[in-house]
């Protein structure tokens, strides 16, 4: 499996993600059990315990210490791997900050699902996006290659020096993780080419000892912040970069932080992030045929948040629906509110219509893809933005 | 260990720890022993308050600031890093005080124990938050009374026995000892630092400022603390434990409770019955 063509093969994105985490050269992998992301790290145990992968896999007690020890193992100079999903991602939740504001450039998979109370194990993406402001990179992907693709690419990314953040890369609950798809996995030779052994800028170092990720008072604590903002704004161009590499490489392309379909001279678009552009595309196409001007805006990166390309995208639509499936209680979908911010001070802006639906794994048919895009091709240049729930 | 190969190379130095504390006191004596080839990880607690201030750096080792409920987990990812490099020979320590072992970060330490990764974690007991002004914890003694059990609602239960807890998990080496008796602790650090797995050594640090008491008494308080039998200075090995040192002569539990603030409030014959309990134990 580890030799010099590509193979392809029917296997589910968790599999291709783990499959990724081999290929990096992964040395430290801490997980602990979480539906859907269980058979992640399950097929890793067993990369490790038929000798295709060799690392150490600490069989941690909770997700605070899987991610803990990945940090510790960032700490000591190796590169380290580690996914969950749902309550286990808001269990990280106070290391998630930790690593970010620490710098190590770590990559971790969620496997995006549903948050409880209501209890759900089903697929949305409120875990992922309940911790955007925690300073990590986010990349969602659509497809089992793409999830494969980008944990190679985020390696990359995250420990670019100029970056030097963690990248969380987010697969939809079960339409991915759990759905086989044709695979092409690279071969070794191609992924060494691309991502080159871990140089790491600090670490524990005996012959060199610093105390790192201390404490800071009012001004050293807000240049720390400022740096760490001017990297998670840096990241924008290093995405970007990154995955035109790997284009040249392995000859696959996501069109760096946002994809668009068809939206040249559309009239109106449908937003999203994850798995479900794969059923807007379809609509689109279907729409399309029948006269109507509608695209896709595939949002890759949530964070950081593509503003500048989504005012280049938008800056001629007349309005633009945005699918979230997730919610900030008390006001609206996330990336719906972000997309407005990012428009503000267009001149003769898009209307933004918010939609929340796909929640606790609810399925959103095509039918309800056509009616987002429709309301948004009716509605007028300067409409009030709403927010409807489209599950019900 | 003798006296005369303790090493006159401090590797702690200026912090701003409060005058006679005997947790800084710990982290001097951990290094003495351990030297420069160690690595510090220490969570919320006094010792990083006091040390980990850009761009003040007490540490002549390398060290790194820990979340609370962490150091457990630090400890696993940091010594399977240094296992998948080769330096297995990098002594990694884990520098926690009694809340961050005995509340918060008791699931890491356990899980931690459990992953069965070399590390040498080190409980300094102060018996409350006293980083964050004399909060009780899991291993503040009955009968002392902190900001969160003011008198006359002083603490009304005993100390986790983080031993038998620790002990319970197979581990190792473990072993209990007290900044006053720093020969006893220094050789436990020693026989800990040379183990290929996980360790734990409890040592008791009087604090002058929680405990209430002039910061020169330090260690006499400590001294006092194993005398009454408050405290036991011991070692678990090999599934057994063992006393590592017995007191030549034993003293009345009045006379350490008298010399703190922080069990003035207790009556006779609340003092009288915690003194039949320690006769019951020893």
């Amino acid at each position: 499996m580890s030799g010099k063509a590509p193979v392809k093969k029917y296997i589910t994105a968790n599999e291709a993600v783990a499959h990724a985490a081999r290929l990096a050269r992964v040395e430290v992998i801490a997980a602990y059990p979480i539906t859907p992301q269980t058979s992640i790290v399950e097929k890793l145990a067993s990369f490790i315990a038929n000798g295709e992968m060799d690392a150490d896999f600490i069989k941690v007690e909770s997700e605070h210490s899987a991610l803990t020890a990945c940090m510790g193992a960032r700490m000591a100079g190796v590169r380290a791997f580690t996914s969950t999903s749902s309550q286990g991602l808001e269990y990280m939740h106070e290391m998630l900050a930790y690593v970010s504001g620490g710098r190590y450039p770590l990559v971790m998979a969620n496997v995006c699902r549903s948050v409880a109370l209501p209890w759900s194990i089903w697929g949305d993406q409120q875990d992922a996006v309940q911790q955007r402001d925690t300073g990590w990179i986010q990349i969602f992907t659509e497809t089992g290659q793409e999830a494969l693709d980008m944990v190679l690419q985020a390696y990359r990314i995250a420990e670019d020096h100029r970056i030097l953040l963690p990248v969380m890369i987010c697969l939809d609950g079960f339409i991915q993780s759990h759905t086989e798809e044709l695979v092409e996995i690279p071969d070794q030779e191609s992924v060494d080419t691309f991502l080159p052994a871990y140089d790491p800028v600090v670490t524990l170092d005996v012959d060199n000892p610093y105390s790192i990720s201390v404490g800071g008072f009012g001004k050293h604590y807000a240049a720390w912040r400022k740096e760490q903002q001017e990297a998670a704004e840096k990241a924008r161009d290093v995405i970007v970069e990154v995955g035109d590499e790997f284009a040249r490489i392995f000859g696959r392309h996501y069109g760096g932080l946002i994809e668009t379909y068809r939206t040249e001279g559309a009239q109106a678009v449908l937003l999203t992030m994850g798995a479900l552009a794969g059923t807007v595309r379809e609509v689109v196409d279907e729409m399309r045929a029948e006269g109507k001007a509608v695209g896709l805006v595939k949002v890759r990166a949530f964070r950081p948040f593509p503003a500048p390309q989504l005012r280049q995208a938008l800056s001629q639509v007349k309005a633009a629906a945005v699918l979230d499936r997730d919610c900030s209680y008390g006001y609206e979908g996330a990336l719906a509110t972000d997309l407005k911010a990012a428009l503000y001070g267009l001149p003769n802006p898009p209307a933004v219509l918010g939609f929340i639906g796909g929640l606790g794994g609810a399925d959103v048919p095509p039918e309800r893809m056509r009616y987002m895009l429709e309301r948004a091709l009716s509605v007028k240049k300067g409409a009030p933005s709403s927010t409807e729930f489209i599950d019900l | 260990m003798k006296l005369r190969d303790i090493s006159k190379e401090e590797l702690y130095r200026c912090s701003y720890g409060c005058a006679g504390c005997a947790s800084v006191l710990a982290v001097r004596l951990t290094l003495k022993v351990l030297g420069r080839n160690s690595v510090f990880v220490v969570p919320a607690n006094c010792i990083s308050t006091v040390s980990c201030y850009y761009p003040q750096a007490p540490f002549f080792v390398p060290m790194t600031v820990m979340a609370f409920a962490a150091t457990g987990a630090a400890l696993s990812g940091i010594s399977a890093g240094f296992k998948r490099r080769g330096r297995e020979d990098i002594h990694v320590v884990g520098f926690s005080g009694d809340g961050g072992t005995a509340d918060i970060g008791i699931q890491s330490l356990s899980g931690a124990i459990d992953c069965g990764y070399k590390f040498i974690y080190i409980c300094y007991d102060n018996e409350a938050y006293m980083n964050t002004g004399i909060q009780r914890s899991g291993l503040t003694p009955y009968g002392a009374s902190t900001t969160t059990t003011p008198s006359p609602c002083f603490e009304n239960k005993s100390k986790k026995d983080m031993m038998r807890i620790v002990a319970a998990h197979d581990i190792p080496y473990a072993a209990t000892a007290c900044t006053s008796y720093p020969l006893d602790y220094m050789q436990k650090v020693e026989k800990a630092s040379k183990v290929n797995g996980p360790t734990y050594i409890h040592v008791l640090a009087p604090c002058p400022t929680g405990w209430g008491f002039a910061p020169e008494r330090t260690i006499e308080i400590g001294r006092m603390a194993v005398e009454s039998g408050m405290w036991q200075l011991m070692e678990f090995e090999h599934g057994e434990f063992r006393i590592t040192h017995t007191p030549s002569r034993r003293r009345p539990v009045a006379e350490y409770f008298e010399a703190q603030a922080r069990f003035r409030h207790l009556r006779l014959e609340e003092i009288e019955a915690i003194q039949r309990e320690i006769d019951a134990s020893q």
